[in-house]
């Protein structure tokens, strides 16, 4: 299991990975999101689309991601996630935090959209 | 009486604990009946206004005692007898934590090495918060993992054992968590016989009995506790409310994370709110500090922090997520800050040139304009604490607290909740308000080892006093969102016992009032009197016979009365620590005796208990030499309150023996190993 990067022109890194997001990856996931922002990428996407299931330690690995991009000035925004992630981040409330984005480029535009509305 | 009752009963068990269960709810209702009846007549016809401070008093003791006896009584109407686990899953991942903080090794290496050899698969860690090399070595050479704090937590919060928890928690990957203290030595079947129940995946915790091994039968230091790790507990698992212990207990990873992560968003938003909510005062007075600077550069930037902040908010109030809302206030804060720095820079650079001989050395030249116009640094300066408006320390705060982050503590989440020294109650409530359910398994799993010293024992009660005072004061279990009735109430119940040292007072000072200062609380005939409380009093006695049978709950209700300044003290104590802040002073219970205490060190521990002993004692004297010197003349009065002292004195002579208790040599460790087996 390895996440793929996929810097882009703007600054903004998309992240992928495949299978699920578990209590078995989640520790793999959040060192390699630290290795990525400190290598420089503080911008992020992390494209869901190809995760089939998300638990809430991999949630747990997103959320350190999170702060990890923060403290290097940057962001991660989440982007495609199924069903049964979207339930979840219903259930921890987290979706009060980390937006679900529908789409790469709707996430994307987030990062420039710095106006309010 | 035991023979009689094996021979009436039935030789089914199911049967039996059904027969049991009916009997304790005709008792149950009965006691609670009665007592609304003696109660009731107490208030209408009996209070004597002439000693009003203690008539007024001793009635709200006695109602403080019948809500008790309420949640008592509500507890055991659910007593759920469990019986025989179902059998474990076949794939489960489990970890087992042992926490230990410079606990002696030898003592830690026993349950080590019986946790390491449970017979279900799993993996074993010690969490060492001491940071020992001993420790370390003996996790190294049986074979165990070993964890230490990591890097994140320097400087931040350390949280005792509950930080020990999640930091192990955020290293490992176990579907399901064993959690021993250091001193639990596990039976080898301990998995085996909880893991079963998880097939329901509703099922988020499984806790079992703490039991010590080296107490002795009469348990002087009133360390067992028989009758919470059983009919108490029992009763609540019932109610879906049975809570986590601390130790000997299987936790469910997913259920932790869960409640972690939903307890970081509502911290985050109220920490985001509250910082914008008082963000506009804050600015303010920045801004009046900077006018006498006459500095119009962080003039105006503090003007675009205050237009952040106005647009934040209403980001806000329209439900836009924290991460997009602290975005936009963050990327604001650092445009803000923008001209600040790049005016430092240019000053820097302007100085640089000046540095004479250096246009010689054409590298260093080039390289130091390159870096010093290079765009990350400009972006590196400009972000949270290193703007130059966070020189500002209104500011500073500002801009760490409308961020994703909790900036004060370790790790974003954390899943064993850090708001009391009784973690595990806490963590265990937030697991029930959020859906999850709860087993409590009655049979003894692990043995431990219980202080065998009073200062000891007093201190680890008083810990666990103020744990749960925290907790109700915290999280009021009647209040926060999620529970069901019942489990509010069980929870409550826990709390409310821990009341009682205040009331413990009046019952005490009532005797002593009467007999020497002949203030009389109750204004009654005396056979009235009897007639009404003493049913009331025989069904209470009942109810605690039936559902303490075959258990020796008889110390743990001499305790909860002897030990009334503790309890004093726990509530006042977690008071001052939830609204004022001040320390409760945690302390890890020793698990080895606090060598060398004078008789009379032991006795001052205790010297509350023992000043009222003698007070109780000089009024049952002085109220009978009054009687056989015929002073006073109606006995009836005077009989009954030397009586009533005489219950208390058999109470509180219990920290007496628990004073002069001096326990045997401790045996050798193999011996131990092998009784415990």
């Amino acid at each position: 299991m390895a996440l793929q990067s996929e810097p882009g022109d703007d600054g903004i890194t998309v992240v992928r990975m495949d299978g699920r997001l578990d209590l078995l990856t989640a520790p793999e996931v959040k060192q390699q999101l630290a290795e990525l922002i400190a290598s420089g990428h503080r911008q992020l996407i992390f494209d869901l689309d190809r995760v089939s299931f998300v638990d809430s330690s991999g949630l747990g690995a997103l959320i350190s991601g999170l702060k990890a991009a923060r403290q290097a000035g940057g962001d991660l925004r989440i982007a495609r996630a199924n069903h049964q992630v979207r339930t979840l981040l219903n259930l921890t409330m987290l979706e009060r935090i980390l937006r679900p984005y529908e789409t790469i480029e709707e996430a994307r535009a987030g990062y420039s959209q710095i106006a309010a509305d | 009486m035991n023979r009689f009752v094996q021979a009436v009963l039935p030789a089914d068990p199911d049967l039996r604990a059904e027969l049991r269960l009916g009997l304790l709810r005709i008792l149950v209702v009965a006691n609670l009946l009665l007592g609304f009846l003696y109660l009731s007549w107490r208030y209408t016809a009996t209070i004597n206004w002439a000693a009003w401070p203690i008539a007024i008093g001793l009635v709200i003791a006695e109602t403080y005692s019948y809500i008790d006896a309420w949640l008592f009584g509500l507890t055991l109407w659910r007593l759920k007898q469990r019986g025989e686990p179902p059998p474990p899953p076949p794939n489960a991942t489990v970890d087992v934590f042992i926490t230990c903080y410079n606990e002696p090794v030898e003592i830690v290496r026993r349950t080590a090495i019986a946790a390491r050899d449970i017979r279900y698969p799993h993996r074993t860690y010690l969490l060492d918060d001491g940071d020992s090399p001993a420790m370390r070595a003996m996790a190294e050479e049986i074979g165990i993992g070993y964890l230490v704090r990591s890097e994140e937590w320097r400087g931040k919060q350390r949280h005792a054992k509950a930080g020990n928890l999640n930091n192990a928690l955020c290293q490992t990957n176990g579907e399901f968590i064993l959690v021993l203290d250091a001193d639990q030595i596990p039976s080898p079947d301990i998995l085996d016989r909880t893991l079963g129940y998880f097939a329901d995946d509703r099922v988020a915790l499984v806790q079992t009995p703490q039991w010590f091994y080296n107490v002795p039968p009469d348990d002087p230091l009133g360390s067992q506790a028989p009758l919470f790790y059983g009919p108490i507990m029992q009763g609540k698992d019932g109610w879906n409310a049975a809570f986590f212990c601390g130790s000997n207990a299987v936790l469910r990873r997913e259920a932790l994370m869960q409640i972690g992560i939903a307890n970081y968003v509502r911290d985050l938003e109220l920490r985001v709110q509250r910082a914008l909510r008082t963000a506009n005062a804050l600015l303010r007075r920045a801004a009046r500090q900077v006018q006498t600077l006459e500095d119009s550069a962080i003039r105006s930037a503090i003007n675009d922090l205050q237009a952040a902040v106005r647009t934040s908010r209403r980001m806000l109030r329209e439900g836009r997520p924290i991460q997009e809302v602290t975005w936009y206030f963050q990327q604001c804060a650092a445009a803000a800050a923008r001209p600040l720095v790049a005016e430092d820079l240019a000053r820097l650079r302007a100085e640089v040139a000046t540095i004479p001989g250096l246009d010689k050395d054409e590298d260093l030249t080039t390289n130091l304009s390159w870096s010093l116009d290079d765009e990350t640094i400009l972006r590196e300066l400009t972000i949270r604490e290193r703007s130059p408006l966070a020189a500002i320390a209104a500011v500073r705060e500002l801009l760490l607290a409308v961020d994703v982050d909790r900036a004060d503590e370790a790790q974003p989440v954390m899943p064993i909740a850090t708001i009391s020294v009784t973690e595990d109650m806490a963590t265990a409530m937030r697991l029930h308000a959020a859906g999850w359910r709860s087993v409590y398994h009655d049979e003894i799993l692990a043995r431990g080892l219980a202080p065998e010293d009073l200062r000891s024992a007093l201190q680890q009660r008083l810990r666990w006093a103020q744990g749960t005072i925290q907790v109700m004061l915290r999280e009021n279990p009647l209040f926060a969102p999620g529970l069901r009735l019942g489990q509010r109430l069980m929870y409550f119940a826990t709390m409310w016992s821990y009341l009682s040292g205040f009331f413990s007072v009046i019952y005490l000072s009532a005797p002593i009032l009467y007999l020497i200062f002949g203030m009389l609380p109750v204004r009654t005939q005396a056979e009235e009197f009897f007639w009404r409380l003493v049913p009331y009093l025989i069904t209470n006695e009942l109810v605690f016979a039936v559902a303490g049978w075959k258990r020796a709950t008889w110390r743990g209700r001499q305790y909860s009365l002897a030990l009334f300044p503790l309890w004093i003290q726990a509530v006042i104590s977690a008071i001052g620590n939830v609204y004022a802040g001040r320390p409760l002073g945690f302390v890890v219970t020793p698990k080895v005796r606090q060598g060398g205490m004078h008789i009379w060190r032991q006795l001052r521990l205790v010297r509350i208990q023992v000043i009222t002993m003698v007070l109780l004692t000089l009024a049952a004297i002085w109220g009978l030499t009054r009687l056989a010197l015929g002073i006073q003349t109606d006995g009836i009065p005077t009989l009954v309150n030397v009586f009533w002292i005489g219950y208390d004195l058999l109470m509180l002579s219990v920290v007496i023996d628990a004073a002069l208790y001096q326990p045997e040599e401790r045996e050798q460790p193999t011996l131990i190993a092998a009784t415990a087996a």
